[in-house]
């Protein structure tokens, strides 16, 4: 650690700069304080508000009718989960396997060019996202549908999961994959059942930030999923989802649905903490680990 | 352990025998079996890399598909036109323009000290058993989804603004011209504010990665001069990592300009110019937020796909300014790390 000023040593140190370090000293600490202040603020006014709101027709009902008291939000749950396995199940794949080329096979200039446009694609606006999804799919299909919004999500899943992949096949040792194709085991097997399998806490750890990053977006889903207030489980019907939910509740005139968006927040955040809660854990502790 | 010779020979030669039929199994069959595997698998991964690009390359052609009309009929005046009148079908992007610029910047301004600030504290600071949880804090704030901040903006952040902390900037710094005019609450400093809470995290943690890089002994050779800690942060620390800073203000720079549901849910979406913080504004991504669904007639349609387009091509060239700075500190693209 530095020396302090102040010590017998540093009796010469002037008054300015040692005053100069003291403002330093405060001025980092308050930054701190003052970061963590809104989170916070933020986490007691969900919790307070959210926690009041919470009942067992929030969590069961659809939505009433404008101005009508009660209902819940149970149909956008259940959308939000649909949307997301969707968007899973297109996006980690997808994800993995551009991961895999770019620690594997691209080590030329194409694998350049795809590790750039993976990182414009990570920059890119996710509004922008559902315009283009939205002229891609809803346009031709002339409906909104769960299936669009699951689509505009993946996309956004993608380079997460594959720059998260890519920098953990990177740490596999190459003596891992030499051991593993002199043992004349064919090069695919190789880097699904070893590195991959070797890298998997850090891949996991990728994709659940990725799902997390996109379990709260709701600018792509606008006129992706768009929302609905009726049961649907038709994923090529439009679906409701909860940030969507909450962003209607909250610009609505109705303090019976600005109680709901509190409690629907809750519920999203809950989700979401969770899975990263969940992750942090998993890495510090190795739970993982054992799986190479 | 071998008491009895004959068994241990006899499990040695079982072994050898094991070994030479799998050797045998794959000097047979490997060649032929594994051939066309590794070429399918070759070409999946293939295709999937591609498909980045593709996916890329496809947002591009579709917005500047989609937006060919507006581009036709307005040309580069659609930039710098100030009407915004759908009813009429005329459309300029300037109103939008201003309130995305100014409140991105305003966002910066508040975002850059704390973020910065927060970074030396952690990496030069911080006792060691705080900064895991610090640190673990921070990132939870870049994982609250936007929707929330902008229900704590609209509820929380906006009563309180219009209470006390306008009148109060109204009071004391009204004279500047930034801060007079009717108190909503909900306008262009509410959505600074809660833009930079957003932005705090992405600038933190790049601006900590980069402080990390610079190298142990920089600070103590500041410090072996005399320098006190505030001295070796300034001329050992943050002289060496001003790039990387820079990279990660851009950086979050870039989240700001795409920003968009907390900032449609407190800017007060009016399409007007003005001075004052206080005033309702609008942003690109609001106005693509509110009125995209709603939007009759293709030219309106049009128009808001090349607000779009604008957006992408701004966020695309300033994520790949911050991008070449961040790599140039920390060391280039993760790829390189293995020859």
């Amino acid at each position: 650690m530095p020396k302090q000023p102040g010590d017998a040593s540093t009796q010469q140190v002037s008054l300015w700069r040692r005053f100069m370090n003291q403002a330093a000293n405060v001025f980092a600490v308050s930054a701190a304080v003052l970061v963590i202040v809104p989170l916070v603020v933020i986490f007691i006014y969900l919790v307070w508000k959210g926690v009041g709101s919470l009942n067992w027709a929030f969590l069961t009902q659809t939505p009433k009718p404008p101005g009508e008291l009660g209902g819940g939000m149970a149909n956008a749950m259940v959308g939000s989960a649909v949307i997301l396995a969707l968007a899973s199940a297109v996006g980690i794949p997808m994800g993995i396997g551009c991961g895999i080329y770019l620690a594997e096979y691209g080590r030329d200039r194409f694998g350049d060019l795809v590790r750039f446009t993976a990182d414009v694609l990570n920059g890119v606006p996710s509004i922008v996202i559902g315009i283009a999804v939205y002229s891609l799919i809803v346009l031709r299909q002339k409906h909104f549908s769960a299936f669009s919004g699951g689509i505009a999500l993946a996309i956004m899943m993608i380079p997460t999961v594959a720059r998260a992949t890519e920098e953990m096949l990177l740490m596999v040792p190459n003596n891992v994959r030499e051991a593993a194709l002199g043992l004349g085991i064919p090069k695919w097997r190789t880097t699904l059942s070893i590195s991959l399998r070797t890298a998997s806490a850090g891949v996991i750890t990728g994709c659940m930030l990725a799902f997390a990053r996109v379990a709260g977006e709701t600018a792509p889903l606008l006129f992706t999923a768009f929302g609905n207030q009726y049961w649907n489980m038709n994923p090529n019907q439009p679906t409701a989802a909860l940030p969507l939910q909450i962003y209607t509740y909250a610009l609505s005139p109705y303090d019976d649905w600005h109680r709901q968006a509190w409690a629907g927040a809750l519920i999203l955040i809950v989700m979401i903490v969770a899975a990263v809660a969940a992750v942090r854990i998993a890495t510090t502790r190795g739970a993982l680990k054992g799986a190479s | 352990m071998t008491a009895i010779p004959a068994l241990a020979n006899a499990a040695t030669e079982r072994r050898v025998s094991v070994a030479s039929s799998v050797l045998q199994r794959i000097r047979t069959t490997q060649p032929r079996s594994s051939r066309l595997p590794d070429a399918v698998f070759r070409v999946l991964i293939l295709v999937t890399a591609v498909s980045v690009f593709a996916i890329v390359v496809f947002v591009v052609w579709e917005l500047v598909d989609k937006s060919r009309l507006s581009l036709h009929q307005f040309g580069v005046g659609f930039f710098y036109g100030h009407d915004w009148d759908p009813v009429n079908d005329q459309y300029g992007a300037m109103p939008f323009i201003y309130g995305t610029l100014v409140s991105s910047l305003l966002a910066l301004l508040l975002a850059v000290p704390l973020s910065v600030g927060v970074a030396v504290y952690l990496t030069e600071m911080c006792p060691i058993r705080w900064r895991a949880i610090i640190s673990f804090l921070v990132e939870l704030l870049a994982a609250i989804p936007s929707v929330v901040y902008g229900l704590w903006a609209i509820f929380v952040l906006a009563p309180l603004l219009r209470d006390y902390v306008e009148p109060f900037l109204a009071r004391t710094l009204g004279w500047t011209g930034l801060f007079t005019g009717p108190i909503y609450g909900i306008g262009m400093l509410a959505a600074g504010i809660i833009m930079a809470i957003m932005i705090v995290p992405i600038i933190a943690s790049i601006t900590r990665e980069v402080l990390t890089a610079v190298p142990q002994n920089q600070r103590e050779a500041v410090l072996a001069l005399g320098a006190t800690r505030w001295e070796m942060i300034r001329m050992g620390v943050l002289r060496n990592a001003r790039i990387g800073i820079v990279g990660g203000i851009i950086l979050g720079l870039g989240r700001a300009l795409g920003e968009t549901m907390a900032v449609t849910m407190v800017i007060g979406n009016r399409p007007e110019i003005s001075k004052s913080l206080f005033a309702p504004g609008y942003t690109m991504a609001s106005v693509i937020a509110n009125e995209f669904s709603e939007a009759t007639g293709d030219l309106y349609l049009s128009a808001l796909v090349e607000i779009g387009l604008a957006l992408f091509l701004v966020t695309l060239i300033v994520n790949a300014l911050a991008r070449l700075l961040v790599w140039s500190i920390t060391g280039g693209a993760a790829g390189r790390v293995r020859a």
